[in-house]
């Protein structure tokens, strides 16, 4: 069952709200959200998120953020988390590289792995190619779609007092979560990474064989 | 028996070797789009409790998770249509860029006594397309040559670490009447 505010009243028109709820600083939001980031291996999408995630783990070697491969994120979570049930596993991506490949949901809901939580930072936007309105902008709920992608834990955070319990909904629970953060369309913060796939897959495996 | 009946049996014992050699090999993630050349392969995965049998929506899908896993120190195989290459191509810059293992199963259409015009030029196009993007291509046209050359396949892909495409061809599997 959903747990959005909204919960089962049945369709929901949320593009006539649209200006009203993406009101979060994704600077400070995101942080908030995730709190203890060494808690997770970190799956992130490219653009908007891999450079949240770069920012709050300092490029660490427990986080995979990508460059390219647009949509590639939410698999690369479900792969990981089937690899490592003793480990959590958070999926940073954005609306637009979930959009591109909106079926992953459906493959994730059937596998439904405890250990894996998918955090769609929605800014309504592709920030990267100059701010082009997403499909979520105009009237597409991503946490619809993965609560009917069959999702049972799912919850969409718009205000401040919200994010406590996606806090927890990503930490916790017997199946896998999902939680749309709407955020205002405003840059990430900017931090220098590695841009080297390679490198960047080595030194995740490296960390991680270190920890076993 | 029927001349089709021994030809499936015959079809469903390399089958099952593939599948107890791919255990051996310690892929435990199995992921693929419903194929009938993959049956066997499929139904052996949903069966075995040590393994994760994965059913995708698209075959990109698949090459994310198969990258997904190697970051955690899982193995996995891809298993796929030749028309789900195409579905692939950007997907394996991932693997080609970072240089994640990868061991994928195309069962071929488009080729050796195709009835379905629709399947030739993806059928045609799979080996070119899969080697400008890095992937290596071994092509099996015997049953007798299933074991070695995946053997072959995985010493190359989870020891020296490449991508590397087994085309099960229409000789091999048969091509489906129309």
């Amino acid at each position: 069952m959903t747990q959005s505010k909204t919960g089962t009243e049945g369709p929901r028109i949320k593009a006539r709200g649209v200006a009203a709820i993406f009101i979060l600083d994704r600077a400070e939001a995101v942080p908030a959200l995730v709190g203890k980031h060494e808690d997770f291996l970190i799956v992130a999408g490219l653009a908007g998120t891999a450079k949240d995630v770069g920012a709050l783990t300092k490029d660490g070697a427990h986080a995979f953020a990508l460059a390219g491969v647009m949509g590639a994120a939410a698999m690369m979570g479900l792969g990981l988390a089937l690899a490592r049930p003793d480990r959590r596993v958070l999926v940073l991506t954005g609306d637009g590289e979930l959009l591109m490949n909106v079926g992953a949901l459906a493959t994730i809901a059937v596998k439904n792995p405890p250990n894996l939580a998918i955090v769609c930072v929605d800014n309504g936007h592709y920030g990267e190619t100059g701010y082009q309105k997403s499909h979520t902008s105009l009237g597409v709920d991503l946490e619809t779609i993965a609560a009917g992608s069959g999702i049972a834990r799912t919850l969409t955070i718009e205000n401040h007092s919200e994010l406590a319990e996606g806090a927890r909904l990503i930490r916790e629970g017997n199946g896998t979560a999902f939680v749309l953060l709407r955020v205002k369309p405003t840059d990430p913060p900017s931090y220098k990474r590695n841009l080297d796939p390679a490198f960047c897959r080595n030194r995740f495996r490296t960390a991680l064989s270190e920890k076993r | 028996m029927s001349a089709q009946t021994a030809s499936a049996g015959k079809a469903t014992t390399w089958q099952n070797e593939l599948y107890d050699l791919l255990r051996r090999n310690n892929v435990t993630q199995f992921a693929y789009v419903p194929d009938a050349g993959h049956a066997v392969l499929i139904d052996r995965s949903l069966a075995d409790p040590d393994a994760h049998s994965i059913a995708l929506t698209t075959e990109e899908e698949g090459v994310a998770l198969l990258a997904g896993a190697d970051l955690g120190g899982a193995r996995g195989v891809l298993l796929m249509q030749s028309s789900g290459v195409g579905n692939c191509i950007n997907m394996l810059s991932l693997v080609n860029g970072g240089r994640f293992p990868m061991l994928i199963l195309v069962s071929m259409r488009g080729d050796f006594g195709e009835g379905n015009p629709w399947q030739f030029p993806m059928g045609q196009a799979v080996q070119p397309v899969l080697e400008a993007m890095g992937v290596i291509c071994l092509r099996i046209e015997r049953p007798e040559d299933v074991t070695p050359t995946v053997t072959a396949a995985s010493t190359m892909v989870f020891q020296s670490g490449y991508a590397v495409a087994v085309l099960l061809t229409q000789k091999l599997i048969g091509a489906k009447k129309f």
